[in-house]
């Protein structure tokens, strides 16, 4: 980005620097949107392997988690490297992510059980992988829905406390993407392992913030 | 192997480099998530042999070869609609070759196949051993076209060309000690991918192992496959020699035979050993037995169409072969022996 500004003219250049946040966000929209109409497109046409019902199932999940961690790791990142740019584009990533894994559970209702309602039901209530997958989409929903900035200038501190449930979203999601496969462990333990990482970057927020509660 | 003609096989080739097409654009597919949904995570890719952004890398540069075959055709079954060829050779879980469906296809083609020895041997009067030529030239050939239900819950119809195990079986003069039979896959790591990398092979203790009851295994429906489409089998669906149980969940059709055992006691079997909860040694589609983690009381047919394909179907008890194999099940509790 910086060797491009340096070969530009000043004005746009300035306009450039003037509009840094902005354009971020349009690539982050780009990056996010992109992949994600072409596999339906494909999926759509027949072309996305044999089975595009599975294929766009693990394709939007695997990007919700992808999603979320990349959220995660806004804060930490931007605080070591001293980049408060990434914060002010945490909130899009992160409604990405929720964005992702909506398609995600709509794929199975209406793709893999074909609006088979009382199996969609019983599906999400006796699978206990789909029902923590289940509980960390609501979780994500409640996030998502107050990331609106008017509810959360309304919300004061009960926001915070409300946001800080992303731990639990993530380690639901964690267990989610172990609990789905069949033997293949590898790469739903390395997901684990990025999940516990980011998770002990805070660990003092979290034993602060459990701290306060049982002093209260 | 079977008929040498460079001219035919020049055929085939032009038919096998469209699939590698086919799958080369959903490898970019998978790459594409992976930049965009996935930056931060980029470098952990499912697939073996993904460098970045390279899209050509994992198109197979050797193309594993098949030879027309010589059979009579199936013209009892007509109902069910064929899943492409395109699908029934790419879409695969044989875990020796990569855990995903889509990996066998890109890691198999390599896989050699001559010399095979397949051996019969254990509780019988004369045991005997078949070479890759004598797997289809011992016995005629039929096609029969089967509905193949996978455990996972889905289904495809695949027209196989292959043998009645039962006369491969009965050529060994099987002894009144030979109650079951045991299957194994071939055990070679340096070709096989799986068996050398826990991360590839899914944790699976190898070879790979099944079995049957011996009633079972002289069925008329259970097939000795050599073939598909007319062609001898690919590597990745379990070339030289398979086993096709079409009422039993797919995992029971295991591939690339090298041993075939007449054994007096219940054989071990690779994914009950591994989670005895979940996967039974019987076997028997049964959609009044759940998963623990999925239902089986319908599945999703793979013919073609995309996303919109209405595919859901119920699910058949025995796979819709209870007719030919109910009654070896009448004594038999199938909740319990699921």
């Amino acid at each position: 980005m910086k060797k491009d500004i340096v070969f530009m003219s000043a004005p746009i250049n300035n306009v450039l620097v003037k509009h840094k946040v902005k354009l971020f966000k349009l690539f982050i929209h780009l990056a996010a949107l992109f992949p994600l109409v072409n596999a339906y497109y494909l999926a759509f046409t027949d072309q996305l392997g044999a089975d595009p019902v599975e294929a766009i199932i693990h394709f939007t999940g695997i990007g919700a988690f992808n999603l979320l961690l990349l959220s995660l790791a806004i804060s930490p990142i931007s605080k070591r490297f001293k980049l408060p740019i990434l914060v002010k584009v945490r909130r899009l990533i992160g409604l990405y992510s929720f964005t992702y894994a909506i398609c995600h559970l709509a794929n199975f209702l209406v793709f893999e059980v074909q609006f088979d309602w009382v199996l969609f039901i019983n599906e999400i209530i006796k699978r206990p992988y789909i029902t923590v997958g289940m509980l960390g989409l609501i979780i994500l929903l409640s996030l998502a829905i107050t990331s609106i900035s008017m509810l959360k200038r309304r919300m004061g501190k009960r926001w915070q406390k409300l946001h800080n449930w992303v731990y639990l979203a993530v380690i639901l999601v964690a267990i989610h993407f172990y609990w789905s496969v069949k033997s293949e462990i590898i790469e739903p333990s390395i997901y684990f392992f990025i999940t516990l990482v980011l998770l002990s970057v805070r660990f003092k927020k979290l034993t602060q913030f459990k701290k306060k509660k049982t002093s209260q | 192997m079977l008929i040498k003609s460079p001219q035919k096989s020049s055929l085939q080739e032009s038919q096998v480099t469209d699939q590698s097409v086919y799958l080369q654009r959903r490898e970019i597919i998978k790459k594409m998530g992976f930049i965009g949904a996935g930056s931060l995570l980029s470098s952990i890719s499912f697939s073996t042999n993904a460098k970045g952004l390279d899209f050509f890398s994992s198109t197979p540069e050797k193309v594993f070869q098949r030879h027309p075959l010589k059979f009579t055709s199936d013209v009892s079954n007509r109902s069910d609609k064929l899943t492409p060829e395109a699908k029934v050779t790419s879409h695969n879980n044989f875990y020796e070759f990569g855990t995903s469906k889509s990996d066998p296809v890109k890691n198999a083609q390599g896989f050699k196949v001559d010399p095979w020895k397949l051996t019969i041997s254990g509780e019988c009067d004369k045991p005997y051993t078949l070479d890759l030529d004598d797997l289809t030239k011992t016995f005629d050939l039929e096609e029969r076209i089967y509905r193949m239900r996978c455990v996972e819950a889905w289904s495809m119809v695949i027209p196989w060309v292959g043998f009645e195990l039962a006369k491969l079986l009965k050529k060994a003069q099987p002894n009144s000690r030979a109650n079951y039979v045991a299957f194994e896959t071939l055990h070679d790591p340096e070709q096989m991918p799986g068996q050398s990398s826990r991360r590839i092979g899914g944790g699976i203790n190898y070879p790979y192992v099944e079995g049957l009851r011996i009633d079972e295994a002289m069925n008329p429906l259970t097939l000795m496959s050599v073939g598909l489409y007319g062609k001898t089998l690919p590597a990745q669906n379990g070339a030289p020699i398979r086993l096709v149980v079409p009422w039993k969940y797919g995992f029971k059709s295991i591939k690339s035979i090298v041993s075939i055992k007449f054994v007096e006691h219940q054989p071990a079997s690779t994914w009950n050993i591994l989670a005895p909860n979940e996967y039974g040694f019987y076997a028997n589609v049964n959609p009044k037995v759940d998963h623990p983690r999925w239902s089986q009381a319908s599945e999703r047919r793979i013919t073609s169409g995309g996303l919109f394909a209405r595919n859901r179907i119920d699910t058949l008890p025995f796979n819709g072969y209870g007719e030919q194999v109910a009654d070896m099940y009448k004594n038999l509790n199938l909740s319990k022996n699921f």
